[in-house]
């Protein structure tokens, strides 16, 4: 809450005798310090609930486990403190807190054995090299800005990322994943940062061409649209979506690559018409990708009817069953390890996830953690207010949006809200790949809240 | 962009609130028809994860539960299943419950609300009331005699304590082992289809769901109707009845398999069971009497529950003369349970009171404490005192020099009537024996236990003897064992 002065940002570097240094006490990091530990005692809580919820007894590597946690939180916390001493200090604290709380999900829901084999070690695998990425973007990065010069390189690794899997054998009806030795990889997780660069690098460098040409609809500035040679890179990351979804079948990271780029258009422009025909062509593209592709198209029929197989004698889907889990933790929840979300079956780890937070959490769990995504969005998007170089902002924006779509997109599909796509819930799901991009994202706002927040350096007499 | 990126924070935080209130619908608002809903798994999980309350007779469970280690945890086990499953019925996890499994089933399981110690105590812990134990009526040593005289023969036993109605035997025969039914899987359907598909019916709980015509032992109810309504007041007068007796309006005669019936005296024919006489008595009594006699004894009641349905005994309201007579010997479409003649010989054991039959003495809930409890109460008066104490003369009389002197017990004094009925077409079904009875310990003059027993059985002559020759021994080694234990007593 100190940003006041990041809410109104000038149109120019104010004088610097405005901004005085910040005092030592505003850097914050002994409150993301103890916020950090407060989160790992959390998790390891939670792991000890569920061990006596279910056998009485607190599992006897809830201490290793516990240390464990600490050791990475502290490393991470560590080397904030010595590259980014003025980032945000809730960012840390908060994905610490989802990413302990997802492995006492995990370790919980791998009590049941109907849902194949344990899941939680190679989780924390999976979570201690994202930490360990974490620490190596913090350490590495100096500044953002950095970024923007490797837009090219890192779009073409995108690209190259999301088109992988089309060579892989489909895995329950998406090619999503490439397989080998024993692990399995989402490529596209990590297309979603490279891609989140590129947007914000490519915007900010042409956002006067976009804002400012173009015929307007109605004589309104408002709606003008844009001409036909800056429409084109837009069409084309329109008809990749569309191509990923058609070749991929995953709705999910597909609407979500093109929201991303619909937001970072709009807010690089400030044009209204961009969102209009956002909306317009990804309504267009739904439309057309519901009713003709049948994986999407059944997904869709779900969503109206998530009982229709209770009716048609065929026994709860699962999303009919992933209701019912909710609606079993009601307000307070059932307690860790005492639900039965494990009746959705295929899944429960990684997409349903959610699922088990809310019967055994309770609408209140649930609530927390919406809470919790909630601050870590608004946390990216402030660093975005606060900045002061437009590729920077759209950057913030851009990974603080991936966030908020994820969350919504998956949480609404579990719950009902919107047609189900397969999609991780960031930092709580099973899934490597999405842990280590998530734990990669974090480490790039508190690059960009760093940036955000550190005081002015003292300008020379007269400097411009 | 400042403007721009506060529009998308704030879109952030609409979606945000479109899940948290859609959130709000299914966690809240829509949970109640979720939890309802059968296709929830949930309700049969928790239904099964705690071991199931028991069943108990004198004292001892006879049901247990038992860890299957899958979904549905604990499935039912039985004790002596065959022996009581006439009054457990039973409890399964593919086919539901019967008999006091299910009217019981709340408190075995721990729904019931009965069993909650503190109002919405539970309803904020979420923890799952422990489920009680249901005790009842049963006495263990009369089932166990029942069940070992049917012998795996197909009959029926039903035996009351005429003073309180408490039941103290249901028996049915054959029978089988619920636990066969108890948990989930192939073996479980395939037992259910055998069981269903077995000619003797080893499910049909014959002593309370089944009717059987029950021949000569409906005189009992004939003489109490000719008694109370003035018909006859010597017992010892000659009856002006020919024999044989031609049935009033038709050309078809009535015969006896006895002989000495004719012009024979109420007490005489009843002794050697004459059908000419009661047929007659019964046209003379004339059809209201007759039903209101019956009903008194609790015929036509198709309400009455021990807490188990208990199948509606039958003698019709709309009849011919000739109908009249041939009902009042028990035939036409006199119908009645086991358990319904138990009651006909308790009520007449019990000096004309007749007491509500009931199955379940008490239920306690986890800790012991009783949380109900069923105490004795009034049916109907079936007769008057000194009707009752004629009847006992005709019946002691059967037992001391009649057709049922097979249930005689030594030094107690016992009263029965014995009873073959014929049905099907042309009567050629295999004939069921009867025998209903009453005992009074030595020196008493009410009855401690009142017993009727049936047999379908193809051995059996068609002669009126065969329920003292096939049915009279089981009700006595019924009888016996209740006055043999010591006096139970009353809570």
């Amino acid at each position: 809450m100190s940003a006041t002065s990041a809410d109104a940002p000038p149109p120019k570097a104010p004088p610097a005798a405005a901004r005085p240094a910040a005092p030592p006490g505003s850097r914050r990091r002994g409150v993301e310090l103890s916020l950090t530990v407060a989160a790992v005692l959390v998790s390891v809580y939670g792991y000890a609930e569920v061990g006596l919820a279910t056998s009485g007894a607190v599992p006897r590597d809830a201490a290793g486990y516990g240390a464990g946690l600490a050791l990475l939180a502290v490393l991470a916390h560590l080397a904030v403190r010595a590259r980014a001493p003025y980032a945000d200090p809730l960012l840390l604290p908060i994905a610490v807190l989802l990413n302990g709380f997802g492995l006492v999900l995990i370790y919980r829901l791998d009590l049941e054995p109907a849902l194949g084999p344990r899941a939680a070690p190679t989780q924390l695998v999976w979570s201690t090299l994202g930490i360990t990425l974490f620490v190596l973007v913090v350490l590495a990065l100096d500044d953002h800005r950095m970024l923007a010069r490797y837009s090219y390189l890192g779009a073409t690794g995108a690209l190259a990322l999301m088109a992988a899997p089309i060579f892989f054998p489909a895995v329950n009806g998406a090619k999503i994943w490439i397989r080998a030795a024993g692990f399995s990889i989402q490529p596209g997780e990590f297309a979603k940062v490279l891609l989140a660069v590129f947007f914000a690098a490519y915007l900010s460098a042409n956002r006067a061409a976009l804002a400012y040409t173009g015929r307007q609809v109605f004589g309104l500035r408002r709606l003008q649209l844009p001409t036909g040679r800056v429409l084109g890179p837009v069409l084309a990351i329109w008809l990749l979506s569309v191509g990923l979804l058609v070749l991929e079948r995953d709705l999910g990271t597909s609407l979500l690559y093109f929201g991303l780029f619909v937001v970072l258009l709009y807010v690089a422009t400030g044009r209204t018409g961009w969102v209009a025909v956002g909306l317009l062509l990804s309504a267009a593209g739904a439309v057309a990708v519901g009713s003709l592709e049948p994986h999407v198209h059944s997904r869709v029929e779900d969503w109206l009817h998530p009982f229709a197989s209770v009716d048609a004698g065929l026994g709860p889907g699962q999303l009919a069953q992933s209701l019912f889990a909710f609606g079993n933790g009601a307000v307070l929840g059932t307690g860790l390890g005492q639900g039965h979300s494990a009746l959705i079956g295929f899944a429960t780890k990684s997409d349903f996830i959610l699922a088990t937070a809310g019967e055994e959490l309770g609408l209140a769990g649930l609530c927390a953690l919406l809470a919790l995504y909630a601050l870590l969005v608004a946390r990216g998007m402030r660093a975005g207010l606060a900045l002061r170089d437009p590729f920077g902002r759209l950057l913030a924006v851009g990974l603080a949006t991936i966030l908020a779509l994820q969350v919504f997109v998956i949480t609404g599909g579990v719950t009902d809200l919107i047609p189900l796509t397969g999609m991780a819930m960031p930092f709580l799901a099973q899934g490597g790949s999405s842990v280590v991009t998530n734990w990669i994202i974090v480490a790039l706002l508190i690059r960009v809240s760093d940036s955000a927040r550190r005081p002015l350096p003292d300008l020379p007499e007269g400097a411009p | 962009m400042i403007r721009c990126i506060r529009r998308c924070a704030a879109l952030s935080l609409v979606l945000l609130l479109a899940l948290a209130a859609n959130a709000v619908r299914v966690m809240v608002v829509d949970a109640g028809s979720y939890a309802r809903d059968p296709a929830n798994r949930r309700i049969a999980i928790a239904r099964y994860e705690h071991p199931r309350g028991g069943i108990l007779v004198g004292g001892r469970s006879v049901t247990g539960s038992q860890d299957t280690g899958g979904q549905l945890a604990y499935a039912r086990t039985y004790r002596d299943g065959p022996l009581y499953a006439p009054v457990t019925g039973f409890a399964s996890q593919t086919y539901g419950t019967s008999l006091l499994e299910g009217t019981e089933d709340g408190l075995l399981s721990g729904t019931s609300s009965q069993l909650a110690s503190v109002p919405l105590w539970n309803e904020i812990t979420r923890d799952r009331q422990r489920p009680g134990d249901v005790h009842t009526t049963i006495d263990a040593a009369a089932q166990k005699a029942a069940y070992d005289g049917l012998d795996g023969r197909r009959g029926a036993v039903a035996a009351v304590d005429p003073a309180t109605g408490r039941i103290l035997a249901l028996v049915s025969s054959p029978s089988y082992d619920p636990a066969l039914l108890a948990g989930t899987g192939p073996a479980v359907t395939a037992q259910w289809q055998r069981l269903n598909d077995d000619p003797a019916q080893p499910m049909l709980d014959r002593a309370i769901r089944q009717t059987y015509p029950p021949g000569s032992a409906f005189k009992v109810v004939t003489a109490a109707a000719a008694l109370e309504t003035g018909a006859v007041t010597d017992l010892l007068a000659p009856t002006d009845s020919p024999d044989p007796y031609r049935l009033p309006g038709t050309t078809w005669s009535l015969t006896n398999e006895g002989r000495g019936c004719a012009d024979a005296s109420v007490y005489d024919a009843f002794r050697v069971s004459c059908n000419t006489v009661f047929a007659k008595l019964g046209a003379d009594v004339g059809l209201t009497a007759m039903a209101r006699q019956a009903e008194a004894f609790g015929f036509n009641d198709s309400g009455l529950r021990v807490p188990t349905v208990v199948a509606k005994s039958n003698f019709d309201t709309k009849m011919s003369p000739d109908q009249v007579a041939l009902s009042s010997i028990g035939q036409f479409d006199t119908t009645a349970t086991p358990l319904q003649m138990a009651m006909v010989a308790a009520a007449v054991g019990n000096g004309g009171e007749l007491m509500t039959p009931y199955l379940v003495d008490r239920v306690t809930n986890h800790g012991g404490a009783v949380v109900s409890h069923t105490g004795p109460a009034r049916l109907h008066r079936a007769l008057g005192e000194s009707t009752a104490e004629q009847l006992q003369q005709l019946m002691e009389a059967v037992v001391a020099d009649g057709t049922g002197t097979n249930a005689a017990i030594p030094g107690a004094v016992v009263g029965g009537k014995t009873g073959t009925a014929q049905h099907g077409v042309g009567n050629k079904g295999t004939p069921y024996a009867w025998f209903i009875s009453y005992a009074k310990p030595p020196g008493a003059s009410r009855a401690a236990v009142a017993v009727a027993v049936v047999v379908e059985d193809a051995e059996a002559a068609r002669a009126d003897i065969s329920g003292g020759g096939i049915a009279a021994p089981i009700a006595r080694a019924v009888m016996r064992s209740v006055l043999a234990a010591p006096p139970r007593p009353y809570n």
